[in-house]
C-alpha cells in the first residue's frame, strides 16, 4: 500500500477528486493547510502599514491506495492540479505497513 | 389655569389659520371671535392682523417672529415689544423645525453608534473589537449625565467669552420653548440635546489615536476631565451666543471665525488632542513588527456609510431648521464627500496600483470632515475643490507625514481629523460665499456689526480663519498634555503588558467578540 499525500491549490479540489473517482478511489481525506515554497505570500497594505502575508491557503489531500493503484493514482492528481503557474505545489508517496478498517478489522488492502 | 391656556392657545391657532385661508374671511373671523374678558384690569394689546401674519412668515424664513412686535423702544434705546404684546408664533416651537432637529440629533447619535464603533472596530485587531464598542458606549453615556450636569450650560448658556455660566445647569429652564438665542423655532429642550450628540462623538473619535492599549479607567478619567478642559470651553467660545470665536452670531466676537458644524471644536480638537495622547501613551506592543492588519474592513465599510448618512444630520442640521441654508448644507456636504471618496482611492490607483476599499471608506471621512466647518458657507463649486484637497491632503499626510515621525496613530485619528479639520477651517476662510448664506452678508446682522462679512466680501476672512486654528489648537494640545500627564502620573495610562498582548476584550471586560465555535 501506498499513502498518496497532495498539496494543492484549494480550486482544484474538485477536478482532483473527479480524475481520483474514475479510478475508483472514492475515500480521501481533506485539509485546509497554510503554507508556502517558492510561491512565496502577498503583500496587504492597510494605508499605510504593509503586511506579507507569507502562509497561503492550500489544500491538503491524503489517500491511500494498493500498490498498482499508486502510480495511476499519482498521475491522475498531477494532471488534475496543474496550471503550469507557480503554487501548484506538491505531491508526496510514502509506504504504508498496515490499514484497518475500525469497524469491521478488516486489514490491509481489504481496509482501504 | 392649564386649560385656560390651552384653550386660549388653540383658539389662537385656529383662528390664525383662518385668516391665512384668505384675506376676505379676516372680517368673519372678526366677527365671530369672543369680545376680550373684561374682567381683566389691564386689558393686554392685540396684535394687529400685519404682526400675526408676519410671525408665521418669520416660520417660513426661519427668522424672530418677534420682529414686528417690537414697536417701542426699551430704556436703553433698543427695539422692545410692549408689554402683554404676544402672538400664538412667540414662544411656541416650529413642527417642522423640530422635526428636522429631532431626526438631525438622532442622525447625529447614530454616526457614533454604531457608525463609529464600527468604523473604528473593523480597524482594530480581533482581540480589542469590543474593547473599541465599549468605549464609545461609555462616552455616550458619560458624556450625556455631563451634559445634563452643567456641561450643556458652560458651552451655551450666557457667560464670559471664554465659558458660559451655570444658568442652565441640570438643564433648568431648558424647555420645549425655543432659546431664541440659538433657534427661533426648535425647541431649547431638542437644541440641546441635539448639541449633546456633538459633545458625545468628539471625545469618541480620540479613541482612534489610543485604540488597543490604553486601558478603561485610564479612558473614563482623561475623558471626563478633557470635556471641562477643552470641549465645553471650545463649543462656548466658537458656538455660545458671546463665545470668543462666533464670528457669525456674535457681534463682539474677539476672533471673528466661521465654523458652521464643528471643525474646529469637533474635528481639530479631537484630532490634535489624539496626536498628544498617543505620543503621551507610547507605541502599541508589537509596533512595525507583528501584524495589526485591520480584522474586518466589512464593518469598517458599514461603520463608514453609517457615518456618511449621519452626517447629513451633523452639517445639515446645523443650520437649526430645515431652510436654504439647510438645503446648500446638505448639498456641498454630498459633493465633498462623494469627490473625496472618489479621489483617495484614485490616487493609490495611480501610485500603488490597486485601490483599497479602506481607501474609498477614508476618503469618504476626510471628505466628510474637511467639508463640515464649510458646508453652509460655501457653494458647490467651492466644495468640489473641498473634495478634493480633502483626499489629497490627509492621503498625503499619513502615507508620507507618519511613517516619517513613527509615532502610533493606531486609526489615524490625528492624519483624518486634525490634519482634515485644520484644512477645512482654512478653506472656509477661503471660499466663503455670502449669497448662499445671508448670515455672513453685509447686512443688518452680527457679522456685519463685528466685521466678518467685510472679510469675507474682501477675501481676508482665512486670516481669522488662522487665528481661530490657533487658538483651538494650542487649547487642545495644551490641555490634553496636562490631562494626559496628570492621569499618567497617577492611575496611569495603560494596560499591562501582557494584557494588551492577550487583547483587552477579554482582559477588560470578560468577553469574546467572536466565538465562531459557539
Amino acid at each position: 500500500m501506498k499513502k498518496i499525500e497532495a498539496i494543492i491549490k484549494p480550486f482544484k479540489l474538485e477536478d482532483v477528486k473527479e480524475a481520483l473517482a474514475l479510478l475508483g478511489i472514492e475515500g480521501m481525506t481533506v485539509s485546509e493547510v497554510r503554507g508556502f515554497g517558492r510561491q512565496k505570500g502577498h503583500t496587504e497594505i492597510y494605508r499605510v502599514s504593509e503586511y506579507t502575508v507569507d502562509f497561503l491557503p492550500k489544500i491538503k489531500i491524503e489517500i491511500v491506495v494498493a500498490d498498482s493503484l499508486s502510480e495511476r493514482a499519482c498521475e491522475a492528481v498531477v494532471q488534475a492540479a496543474k496550471t503550469g503557474k507557480i503554487g501548484d505545489r506538491k505531491v508526496f508517496i510514502s509506504p504504508v505497513e498496515q490499514a484497518i478498517r475500525i469497524r469491521t478489522e478488516e486489514t490491509d488492502e481489504a481496509a482501504i | 389655569m392649564k386649560m385656560s391656556k390651552l384653550f386660549t392657545r388653540t383658539h389662537r391657532t385656529l383662528s390664525t389659520l383662518l385668516v391665512v385661508v384668505g384675506v376676505t374671511l379676516s372680517t368673519v373671523v372678526a366677527q365671530t371671535e369672543p369680545p376680550p374678558p373684561a374682567a381683566n384690569a389691564t386689558i393686554s394689546p392685540a396684535p394687529t392682523l400685519e404682526q400675526r401674519v408676519a410671525g408665521l412668515e418669520a416660520y417660513l424664513t426661519n427668522t424672530d417672529p418677534a420682529a414686528t412686535l417690537k414697536t417701542v423702544k426699551d430704556k436703553d434705546g433698543n427695539p422692545a415689544i410692549p408689554p402683554g404684546l404676544t402672538t400664538a408664533a412667540i414662544g411656541t416651537p416650529g413642527p417642522g423645525a423640530n422635526a428636522w432637529q429631532m431626526t438631525s440629533a438622532a442622525l447625529v447619535l447614530f454616526m457614533t453608534l454604531p457608525g463609529l464603533f464600527l468604523f473604528y472596530g473593523g480597524l482594530v485587531r480581533r482581540k480589542n473589537v469590543l474593547s473599541v464598542i465599549g468605549q464609545c458606549y461609555l462616552i455616550a453615556g458619560l458624556v450625556t449625565i455631563l451634559w445634563w450636569v452643567c456641561g450643556y450650560s458652560f458651552a451655551f448658556s450666557h457667560g464670559s467669552p471664554f465659558l458660559g455660566h451655570l444658568s442652565f445647569a441640570f438643564l433648568k429652564g431648558v424647555t420645549s420653548a425655543p432659546n431664541t438665542d440659538y433657534s427661533y423655532w426648535v425647541s431649547h429642550n431638542v437644541f440641546s440635546i441635539y448639541q449633546l450628540m456633538f459633545a458625545i462623538i468628539t471625545p469618541a473619535l480620540i479613541i482612534g489615536a489610543i485604540a488597543e492599549r490604553m486601558k478603561f479607567s485610564a479612558i473614563l478619567v482623561f475623558m471626563t476631565l478633557w470635556m471641562f478642559v477643552v470641549y465645553f470651553p471650545l463649543a462656548h467660545m466658537v458656538w455660545g451666543i458671546d463665545g470668543f470665536m462666533n464670528g457669525v452670531w456674535n457681534s463682539h466676537a474677539g476672533i471673528k471665525a466661521m465654523d458652521f458644524a464643528g471643525g474646529t471644536v469637533v474635528h481639530m480638537s479631537s484630532g490634535w488632542s489624539a496626536l498628544i495622547l498617543c505620543l503621551l501613551l507610547g507605541k502599541r506592543i508589537g509596533f512595525g513588527r507583528e501584524n495589526m492588519a485591520p480584522h474586518s474592513l466589512v464593518f469598517c465599510a458599514i461603520g463608514t456609510g453609517m457615518l456618511w448618512v449621519g452626517w447629513y444630520g451633523f452639517n445639515a442640521g446645523s443650520a437649526l431648521g430645515a431652510d436654504e441654508i439647510a438645503a446648500n448644507a446638505f448639498t456641498t456636504t454630498t459633493l465633498a464627500t462623494a469627490v473625496a471618496s472618489f479621489v483617495w482611492p484614485m490616487t493609490e490607483y495611480v501610485l500603488r496600483g490597486k485601490p483599497s476599499i479602506l481607501g474609498f471608506c477614508s476618503g469618504a471621512v476626510a471628505g466628510l470632515v474637511v467639508i463640515t466647518p464649510a458646508c453652509g458657507f460655501v457653494n458647490s463649486t467651492g466644495a468640489v475643490i473641498i473634495g478634493v484637497f480633502a483626499a489629497l491632503i490627509p492621503f498625503f499626510f499619513i502615507v508620507k507625514v507618519k511613517n516619517f515621525f513613527g509615532y502610533d496613530d493606531a486609526l489615524d485619528t490625528f492624519g483624518v481629523h486634525a490634519v482634515g479639520g485644520t484644512l477645512g477651517a482654512l478653506l472656509t476662510g477661503f471660499l466663503a460665499d455670502p449669497t448662499v448664506n445671508g448670515n455672513i452678508a453685509k447686512g443688518t446682522n452680527a457679522a456685519s456689526a463685528n466685521g466678518l462679512a467685510d472679510l469675507v466680501a474682501n477675501g481676508t476672512a482665512w486670516l481669522e480663519q488662522l487665528k481661530a486654528i490657533g487658538l483651538t489648537l494650542t487649547l487642545a494640545v495644551v490641555g490634553t498634555f496636562v490631562i494626559g500627564s496628570l492621569v499618567k502620573l497617577t492611575i496611569g495610562l495603560r494596560a499591562a503588558p501582557e494584557l494588551e498582548a492577550g487583547g483587552l476584550d477579554v482582559n477588560e471586560h470578560g468577553e469574546e467578540g467572536y466565538i465562531l465555535e459557539a
